[in-house]
């Protein structure tokens, strides 16, 4: 293991670099002597997990980019190309469109975390942000990756999600959307383009990614009592108990990512995508990936033009409408760290923000079901109230609950649950995962 | 590692710099401006997609309740050959139960031929309601399965999502039963 003082790390051909460029240091810095709260869950593993999922994403992208051509006439037969003849192609294409899934099943429960636990709020609201931004461009370089294999699902994915620009008025979103084809319907130029930009941007959320670590290594890792650490018996270093932890995830992952590719592959997926694109025909139940669901519910949500009162006079139509309340319900994401303006992080300690984040969380589920059914009743009304209560739960309860709710006391520390000295009521009894070796060797600091 | 020691300022005036700092930011905001365009235009539709020619059908097999779908610029085009009923229903809908007013005679050239784009004006998706034993909706013209459109027998917006009607592609007969589209 590496030496732990912070200048001049390591011996030789080490030293000689760390002299000229302090990788080595900063690299000792961040990932091993790196102070992390002694506390955390199994709901901090969704972090490194994200990392993970970016790595097998560029890595089976990058193989599947030598086989795969951008071609309306071609796309479709490489990908099938890379499915029967490519040597382990179909398992590199498993991996990749599971991959997709997986990443962001790991990103949502990651965002949840930090919604109940409180980790957008001071001083980490850069940080939140940065992940909103991930997200978003997760959600861009899926939607085009999707179009790649040149399916049914691709092309009519490709034509709905373009069209939703042509909502703005006074001719400047068909002006938009043009331009997006680069044509008049989704065709060879959409196809290409979106490959270049498919390749580019999970190079940026890789560089975005820096910047919300470096955000995050700032003032360090919130925790499930949502307290700042006090000193050092609070802490502990990185490696090897985080290290080790966040393996030991990685394992768990794996199975279920594994379970999926050998057994499910297509589980996630729809057979349309599976015919090759005809734009005469649109399939009869067009879906987005179960990832987009919830958002495209909301967008459906809206079927009324809102228009003044008693005048007639139509301010936005249905089609606008749904349209800006599908971006505002990401937008709204962005704004959290002012709307919710209790100083107590942790939902532990919350009683009534505890019991509407597991509404939210089930409203979040109802609109993914709704995403995923035909646009009739009763499924458009229930849409309609589980979009309204999305608006409302970050625009009017939250803001209401952090004037009026009385939080319950807070620990006086992160160690003292832990370590003795009486533990209050509100915080679990669980100990951290910290083994009870770190507690001997530092509980003297502890005494002191 | 040295510090950095600028000059002193001396006697700046302030104003002069103000002016200096406005042109020269506004000039680089043009300049960037003009080398973004061509960068931005590139991607609009380029001069090989827009020469697309127009087409020209021959109409007249097209029976009386059928219709076909010919593709113009990548896009579906619906010709469809209505009944007596189909126009007369088209003809008599009060303009103000429109979502996007416009009468059966605005929207046709011969009254038995309707020509349109048959893309939603949703959000893009083909409606049905062009072959026999299609769903063609609450009022017997298109139906969008996507999102629920319908569309009368004129293609006007009657229910749903959609905010106008399918769109009527410039169009002209050259004979009288050949139409030349685009
Ligand atoms: C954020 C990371 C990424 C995400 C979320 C993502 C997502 C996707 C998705 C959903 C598909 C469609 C899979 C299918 O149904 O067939 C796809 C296909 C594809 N992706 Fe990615 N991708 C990522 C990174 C990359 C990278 C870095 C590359 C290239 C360097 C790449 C190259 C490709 C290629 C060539 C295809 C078409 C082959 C196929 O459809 O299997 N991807 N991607
Ligand atoms: S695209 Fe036709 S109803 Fe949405």
């Amino acid at each position: 293991m590496s030496s732990t003082s912070s200048n001049g790390i390591g011996s030789g051909v080490i030293k000689w670099i760390d002299y000229r460029l302090p990788i080595f240091t900063m690299m000792n810095k961040e990932l091993n002597e790196y102070p992390t709260p002694r506390n955390l869950t199994y709901m901090w593993n969704f972090g490194s997990l994200a990392g993970i999922a970016l790595v097998i994403m560029i890595v089976t992208g990058i193989l599947l980019a030598m086989q795969y051509t951008a071609h309306v006439d071609m796309a479709f037969d490489s990908v099938e190309r890379i499915m029967r003849d490519v040597n382990y192609g179909w398992l590199i294409r498993y991996i990749h469109m599971n991959g997709a899934s997986f990443f962001f099943i790991v990103v949502y429960i990651h965002i949840f975390r930090g919604l109940y636990y409180g980790s957008y709020k001071a001083p980490r609201e850069i940080l939140w942000a940065l992940g909103v931004i991930i997200l978003l461009l997760m959600m861009a370089t899926a939607f085009m990756g999707y179009v790649l294999p040149w399916g049914q699902m691709s092309f009519w994915g490709a034509t709905v999600i373009t069209n939703l620009f042509s909502a703005i008025p006074w001719g400047i979103g068909d002006a938009i959307v043009a331009w997006l084809w680069g044509g008049f319907a989704v065709d060879n130029p959409t196809l290409v383009r979106f490959y270049a930009l498919h390749y580019l941007l999970p190079f940026v959320i890789a560089a975005v990614a820096v910047l919300h670590m470096w955000a995050l290594h700032r003032f360090g890792s919130n925790n499930p009592l949502g307290i700042d650490a006090k000193g050092p018996q609070d802490k502990i270093s990185f490696h090897p108990y985080y290290t080790t932890k966040d393996l030991f995830g990685f394992g768990v992952f794996f199975i279920f990512f594994a379970a999926f590719i050998f057994y499910a592959p297509n589980y996630m997926g729809h057979p349309d995508n599976y015919i090759e694109a005809n734009p005469l025909v649109t399939p009869p139940h067009i879906v987005p990936e179960w990832y987009f669901l919830p958002f495209y519910a909301i967008l459906r949500a809206i079927t009324f033009d809102i228009s003044i009162p008693f005048t007639g006079i139509v301010l936005i139509d249905a089609k606008l409408g749904g349209v800006i309340a599908m971006f505002a319900s990401i937008a709204v994401l962005f704004v959290l760290p002012w709307l919710d303006s209790s100083p107590v992080r942790s939902g532990r300690f919350r009683p009534y923000f505890k019991w509407f984040f597991w509404i939210f969380v089930i409203d979040c589920l109802v609109l993914g079901y709704i995403g995923a059914m035909p646009a009739e009743s009763p499924y458009t009304e229930i849409g309609q109230v589980a979009t309204a209560w999305y608006f409302l739960h970050f625009l009017v309860i939250l803001p209401l609950l952090s004037r009026l709710e009385r939080p319950m006391p807070l620990p006086a520390s992160i160690s003292e649950p832990v370590l003795g000295g009486g533990g209050m009521a509100a915080a679990p009894a669980r100990s951290p995962e910290g083994a009870s070796g770190v507690s001997t060797e530092q509980s003297p600091e502890t005494m002191r | 590692m040295a510090e950095a020691t600028n000059p002193p300022r001396g006697d700046v005036d302030e104003g002069k710099r103000d002016f200096i700092y406005l042109l020269g930011g506004a000039a680089g905001v043009v300049g960037v401006g003009i080398v973004a365009w061509p960068l931005i235009d590139s991607l609009n539709p380029s001069a090989d997609v827009l020469a697309l020619a127009s087409i020209e059908v021959d109409v007249s097999p097209i029976e009386v309740g059928q219709a076909i779908t010919v593709t113009w610029r990548g896009k579906p085009v619906f010709i469809r050959h209505r009944t007596v009923e189909e126009i007369s229903e088209a003809e008599v809908v009060p303009m103000d139960v429109l979502r996007d007013p416009q009468t059966d005679e605005e929207r046709r050239i011969k009254a038995e031929y309707l020509v349109m784009v048959g893309v939603c004006t949703h959000l893009g998706c083909i409606p049905s309601g062009q072959k026999v034993g299609e769903e063609k909706g609450e009022y017997g013209g298109w139906f969008c399965p996507c999102h629920g459109s319908h569309y009368d027998t004129s293609g006007r917006i009657r229910k749903g999502p959609a905010p106008t009607n399918l769109v009527v592609p410039p169009y002209e007969f050259i004979q009288d039963t050949v139409v030349q589209i685009g």
